[in-house]
């Protein structure tokens, strides 16, 4: 890019900073809310620097080098920021666009005289901020991706835990759908357990399953066999009405495993299992 | 010729596989299991397979194999101590070993084949069968 133009903007650079912030919040996408004034201002003049590195350097067209990769670094940076914050897609690209306009209304109200200087410079910045906002892009998907899968891992987590309601006894309330991988995860966790606590009853309750069809119904009796092949007997309870007449009327085969309607007659049903009676004392 | 050995415990005989089966040791395990069975009028066996990690589904059908013969030659087999893992890739496969008796380790085990048995557990010469 011409010496001129760089020395210009370098010379100007608080004042492309102020025109940028207001046209920022012109645009209304500041979203103070969500990050503060300051923060904005630092992160807005960190990206400006690093873009005017970029243009001052020798080899602006090289986009190896590492002033383009520091400026990639902090754009990536402010994209994954911004995603984290909840900051609208069309707000971050925004973010990025705008400071395209800003730089080209100041080389706009400079160099009006020379059409030919003005074009060149144009076109470069175009470039540069074009290439940019494909990293925002990127950068803003993947950084909401990575919230989605803490997300569904923690799901996954949280949703199988595995509790010893008696010596000898474990339960694993289900809780939403079961899919493939669910129940890949619930099996694993049910047997470990199993191991651990030397639990000879395991009770799968799946009152929190909001539909049954053939193919949860298939993972079930893995559940079930699975259980039963590591010398574990496995009563499945939380039955609801409707679930038992789909399951009729899919045609599936569950008499071979018990049944419960409850947790509550699970668990009796795993006392008497166990020979264990429940009384009740007599107060002295 | 690899062999594994088989214990006769009381009235029960014990197996404890101990390595990864290859196919001839379990067919050799099957064929001596059997035999065995027959001489020592055994009604119960009992197979440790918690050192076992990994399965096929050869591994599979001998083992419900074994309890098929052993109920023929009337004696109840119960499998013992299989891990976690061990018990999805079966299920996954298709193979619930619908005939074997299973317990969470040899303790429990033993218990459960002479609760099936009763008293008379292993004593050849019964006049009648009260098992069941």
């Amino acid at each position: 890019m011409q010496s001129e133009v760089t020395k210009f903007l370098e010379k100007n650079k608080q004042s492309i900073l102020t025109q940028w912030m207001t046209n920022l919040a012109e645009d209304h996408i500041l979203r103070e809310e969500l990050m503060s004034n300051e923060k904005s201002r630092q992160q807005s003049e960190e990206l400006l620097l690093a873009v005017l590195k970029v243009i001052a350097s020798d080899n602006f067209k090289n986009t190896e080098s590492q002033e383009h990769e520091s400026v990639s670094d902090i754009i990536s940076e402010v994209s994954i920021y911004r995603a984290r914050q909840g900051f609208t897609p069309r707000e971050t690209a925004t973010y990025v666009l705008s400071l395209k306009q800003t730089l080209a209304e100041v080389l706009d109200k400079k160099f009006a005289g020379d059409a030919r200087l003005l074009y060149e410079s144009a076109r470069e910045l175009n470039q540069l901020l074009d290439s940019l906002s494909i990293t925002t892009f990127e950068t803003f998907i993947k950084g909401r991706e990575e919230v989605i899968m803490r997300q569904t891992d923690e799901i996954s987590e949280i949703s199988t835990p595995v509790i010893q309601v008696w010596e000898g006894v474990v339960a694993l309330p289900i809780i939403g759908t079961l899919d493939s991988m669910r129940t890949q995860t619930v099996m694993e966790s049910l047997l470990q357990e199993i191991v651990a606590t030397g639990s000879s009853i395991a009770i799968l309750d799946i009152s929190g399953v909001p539909a049954v069809d053939s193919l949860v119904a298939q993972h079930l009796i893995k559940t079930v066999s699975a259980t039963r092949l590591m010398g574990a007997e496995c009563i499945i309870s939380g039955i609801r009405p409707e679930i038992a007449q789909t399951i009729v009327h899919l045609g599936i085969d569950l008499s071979n495993i018990k049944t419960k309607t409850t947790l509550a007659s699970a668990l009796k049903l795993a006392f008497q299992m166990l020979n264990l009676e429940v009384r009740k004392g007599e107060r002295k | 010729m690899d062999r594994i050995p088989i214990l006769k415990m009381g009235s029960f005989l014990l197996v404890t596989i101990q390595v990864d089966l290859y196919d001839r040791l379990a067919l050799n395990l099957e064929t001596d299991l059997i035999r065995m069975v027959s001489e020592t009028n055994t009604r119960g066996v009992l197979i440790d397979i918690s050192a076992v990690g990994l399965v096929d589904s050869f591994m599979g059908r001998i083992l419900n194999n074994i309890a098929t013969i052993s109920r023929i030659v009337d004696a109840q087999t119960v499998v013992v101590g299989m891990q976690p893992a061990v018990a999805i890739t079966l299920v996954e496969l298709g193979l619930t070993l619908a005939g074997v008796h299973t317990a969470l380790n040899v303790e429990k085990g033993m218990e459960l084949l002479h609760k099936r048995l009763g008293s008379d557990a292993g004593g050849g010469g019964q006049l009648y069968d009260n098992s069941e």
